[in-house]
């Protein structure tokens, strides 16, 4: 059946939460009857099947993704989420003190399997409700990240974190959730999938070529993969050959892959939504740099917002975001140059 | 004659391991400073001398299957809860054979086997895993408690507050025992709280709160069994406050400057130790000789243990890789 990723989502947490009465949700606004069933529509109508397991919490994030470490703890597969990622910031202590280290202060002695939800990008809402937080906790051992970019990725993921024994945050991109109705949200991109009604997962660490090519190759996650798929389509008219890597999860990554497609086309654009300064892409590049500097034929190129925060102007707001035209640019810029 | 009836409720047998963990902590905590102090353990400490009573009055009330959670004063709590004092050691020292391997040390002690959450040391960062943990026995209908130690410092931390309002409203099972030993480090209680007592935070929380001498284990015991029996039987969490007193400084090193002499004295009165001990002696539980036996045997027993720790082997070289992912290995 075709769906967005919030109704792919969606149905995948149900599927969850029927095979393994352990898994549960917290969070805000998520489960109130006449509500929104989260901020973006991924947990709506889920009480009326699960009114034990999906525990609205007042606001207080803190108390959330600590709520979900001490359960996730006892045996529980809790799924926290924020309203925007952002939120994550009120709760770090218990992300990044907590639930990623308590396992390895204690020797290895216990589990923290717990599924966080945050969604994430630049959508019109200013500074602090459109941060893109991957590298914040990319330098943070001890979790891993995953960003699907399609409807098929989010809920075969989702399914792999509910079922792994170590902890998940889950990027997901409001502009790709299409979410209906009151919290439709405009600029949507179409991210749907076709979702099979049989049980599936998408392994954690997997990425995937979104489109082969021989030139160049191109690396972006959520939205900014769906903008580098774009930006390829334009360069394919003057004869540029993209290949398109959708890494899907940013920790670990999938170096074999994004190794793999540099070795042969030798130029590599990544692609971020977030500032330059400290981002997925200085992690990303320097691991192609490190790894495979002899078949490199041209620099180690990024594309990415300015190292200021987001502002609200639409005019700007669109100057921030790596457009289609700014990710086509630089990669006929690098392929003249080189 | 005093605290007769809570004598016999609590009985020989109890009233024996509670003395006697007191003075492992007592014990324990004595020698150990004298180790740091000679340079021969690495790291730092944060001691529990003057506070026994209330770990050991709270987890005297806690079943097999109860956890509590603890902070970066965590030694007593430890002990108290039935950690073996070898394995503590091996973890001071950063032996393989510590609790956590020695990836922990002093302020991340625990086991959760043994129903002690490897220690959180960030002030007030127990809290709201607490209400976690509760929250996970009440999904599954099971009679368990959650114990989260604390100081009067992490009462004004955010952690504290959505700790508590979550436990509140979702009525878990758990119980905050703030012990309010009158300084967060070297900041009186005075500079940092307009209220007396921190229990009153309880009222803006619509949950039960109490106060307990953190001096006299059995008081802390009874006030301590009272908030477990009612998380146990679903009437909700209570904030339990113990008052209490450091009779050392905040972490190695620390002379105590900041306390007048006077206050020392005071509460230098109010040892819990000789408190117990006399107690005891009095309903006629124990003669002095026998309290002379259990320290001497106490005393056996922490010696044993330096010797465990220091005998044990170092972490394996590979070992700093391990133990961060259940199902992958560190990336490079």
């Amino acid at each position: 059946m075709r769906m967005g990723i919030a109704e792919a989502l969606r149905k995948a947490i149900h599927d969850e939460m029927e095979r393994d009465k352990s898994v549960f949700c917290i969070g805000e606004d998520i489960g109130i009857p006449g509500g929104y069933g989260g901020a973006f529509t991924v947990t709506l109508g889920l009480e009326k099947d699960f009114r034990e397991r999906i525990i609205d919490t007042p606001i207080s994030e803190a108390g959330i993704f600590g709520a979900a470490c001490g359960a996730a703890i006892m045996g529980m597969r809790p799924i926290a989420d924020v309203q925007y990622g952002d939120f994550l910031f009120c709760a770090m202590d218990q992300v990044v003190d907590q639930i990623a280290k308590l396992r390895y202060m204690s020797g290895g002695k216990l589990k923290v399997p717990v599924v966080m939800r945050a969604p994430v990008g630049v959508t019109g809402r200013g500074a602090q409700h459109s941060q893109n937080l991957e590298s914040y906790f990319m330098s943070c051992p001890g979790i891993k990240i995953v960003a699907p970019a399609t409807a098929y990725d989010a809920a075969g993921l989702l399914k792999s974190a509910v079922r792994d024994d170590d902890p998940v945050l889950m990027f997901e991109h409001k502009l790709l959730y299409g979410s209906k109705g009151i919290r439709a949200e405009s600029g949507s991109i179409d991210a749907s999938s076709d979702i099979p009604e049989d049980d599936y997962t998408v392994p954690i660490g997997r990425g995937i070529i979104r489109r082969e090519g021989q030139d160049i190759t191109v690396i972006g996650s959520l939205l900014m993969m769906h903008f580098s798929l774009q930006a390829s389509q334009m360069l394919e008219g003057v004869g540029i050959s993209c290949e398109v890597i959708d890494p899907r999860t940013l920790w670990p990554l999938d170096l074999e892959l994004i190794l793999g497609s540099v070795k042969k086309t030798g130029r590599v654009v990544i692609v971020e939504e977030s500032p330059k300064q400290g981002g997925v892409g200085a992690e990303i590049g320097m691991q192609i740099a490190e790894n495979i500097p002899d078949y490199l034929l041209a620099p180690v190129t990024r594309v990415a917002a300015p190292n200021t925060p987001a502002p609200f102007s639409p005019t700007l707001e669109k100057l921030y975001v790596p457009q289609p035209e700014r990710i086509a640019d630089t990669i006929k810029r690098l392929i003249e140059e080189y | 004659m005093a605290y007769e009836g809570i004598i016999t409720r609590i009985g020989k047998e109890k009233l024996t391991e509670m003395l006697r963990r007191m003075l492992e902590i007592r014990g324990f905590e004595e020698k150990i400073r004298f180790l740091f102090l000679e340079g021969e353990m690495p790291g730092t400490i944060h001691q529990y001398i003057g506070m026994e009573a209330c770990a050991v009055g709270v987890c005297s009330v806690l079943e097999k299957g109860d956890v509590i959670a603890s902070t970066h004063r965590p030694h007593g709590h430890a002990i108290a809860r039935g950690l073996s004092m070898d394995a503590m050691m091996g973890e001071l020292y950063g032996r393989a054979t510590g609790c956590c391997m020695g990836k922990g040390g002093s302020m991340h002690m625990g086991d959760l086997s043994k129903g002690m959450l490897p220690a959180i040391a960030i002030v007030g960062g127990n809290i709201p895993v607490v209400t976690g943990m509760a929250l996970a026995f009440k999904l599954r209908n099971e009679r368990r408690v959650a114990v989260s130690f604390f100081g009067d410092g992490a009462s004004n931390e955010g952690a504290f507050h959505e700790g508590l309002n979550m436990a509140a409203v979702t009525k878990a099972p758990a119980v905050f025992v703030c012990e309010n030993n009158l300084y967060g480090a070297s900041t009186s209680i005075k500079r940092a709280l307009k209220i007396e007592n921190i229990a009153d935070r309880a009222l803006s929380y619509g949950i039960r709160g109490d106060i307990a001498d953190g001096m006299n284990v059995l008081d802390v015991y009874e006030h301590a069994k009272e908030a477990v029996d009612r998380a146990r039987s679903a009437e909700g969490p209570t904030l339990l406050e113990l008052k209490t007193f450091r009779l050392c400084g905040h972490s190695r090193r620390d002379p105590n400057n900041y306390m007048s002499d006077e206050e020392k004295e005071e509460w230098k009165n109010k040892d819990p130790l000789p408190y117990f001990e006399n107690i005891l002696k009095n309903n006629e539980i124990f003669t002095g000789e026998e309290i002379a036996d259990i320290k001497q045997s106490v005393e056996r027993s922490v010696e044993k243990a330096i010797e465990f720790g220091k005998g044990s082997p170092e972490p394996d070289p590979a070992d700093i890789r391990k133990g961060l992912y259940v199902t992958m290995e560190v990336p490079e």
